[in-house]
């Protein structure tokens, strides 16, 4: 098996099943996912999706929940619906110390030349601060704001 | 915070980052053949870069691999630069839809 390419870890000030919700629910998403949701019922086997209702051709990522095990554990595929066969896979862990939960996101398995690879090495960061700052205040960054100023 | 900066505040420790961003998912072995440095003194390095949550370790078979984990550096961009930036972004945003405006205007004129 290959090394996972990425890892990225944070740590938040609340509770798996908080972070769980605010993983997989999708009006939570929406809140520091800069407006984008995610939705499925995540349970083994089902489609998700990363949509933006403004788009008319809505679903920017989808995949196949691998495994679900709440709330501790979600692996799941990252497909591009414009180049499905730059597909990969991403795990979310997340761990309970003390006060904290330190959330893992392993993304790897991708395939040679993927386009994606750029992309998510710019994303997670963001959508990860934004994350621990939407569930650790209440508010979220606009990651639509400071994803332009990475290009 | 202070940690991350402590963590950064150190040539060595940079380039260890360095490393990890030019190859992610190193083994300590890996890192020691770059570094002129006893094995002793990255271990501690890397202990610290972790500890500052900049490097991410993980399991893989038997191997323990070290990843760079630029989300706390995301943060301290988030609380100094981007909100900064956002007003002059949204400005330049809106002086190229403008402009994108009127030519389509004048495009249409034309047509």
């Amino acid at each position: 098996m290959e090394k996972p390419k990425f890892v990225y870890v944070t740590y938040i000030r609340t509770t798996p099943v908080k972070l769980w919700e605010a993983l997989t629910q999708p009006e939570q998403t929406r809140q520091y996912w800069g407006g984008l949701f995610n939705r499925s019922d995540w349970a083994k086997g089902s489609k998700w999706e990363h949509v933006n209702e403004k788009d008319s051709d809505p679903v920017y990522i989808f995949g196949e929940v691998l495994e679900s095990n709440p709330p501790t554990r979600l692996v799941m595929t990252w497909v591009d619906p414009d180049d499905p066969k730059d597909d990969s896979v991403v795990t979310l862990e997340l761990q309970p110390i003390d006060d904290l939960v330190r959330l893992t996101v392993i993304h790897g398995d991708f395939k040679d030349g993927s386009a994606m690879q750029g992309k998510i090495s710019k994303g997670w960061p963001l959508v990860l601060s934004s994350l621990k700052s939407f569930l650790e205040t209440g508010n979220s960054i606009d990651i639509m704001g400071s994803a332009r100023t990475c290009q | 915070m202070d940690a991350v900066f402590k963590a950064l505040a150190d040539g060595s420790r940079r380039k260890l980052l360095d490393a990890l961003h030019d190859d992610n998912g190193q083994t300590l072995t890996q890192l020691c053949a770059q570094l002129d440095m006893t094995r002793q003194a990255v271990t501690k390095h890397l202990l610290l870069l972790e500890a500052a949550n900049l490097v991410a370790t993980l399991r893989h078979g038997r191997e323990k691999l070290h990843y760079l984990n630029p989300v706390p550096l995301q943060e301290i961009y988030g609380r100094w630069i981007e909100k900064y930036e956002r007003p002059r972004l949204q400005g330049l945003g809106a002086l190229k839809k403008n402009l994108e405006a009127n030519k389509k205007e004048h495009h249409h004129g034309k047509a």
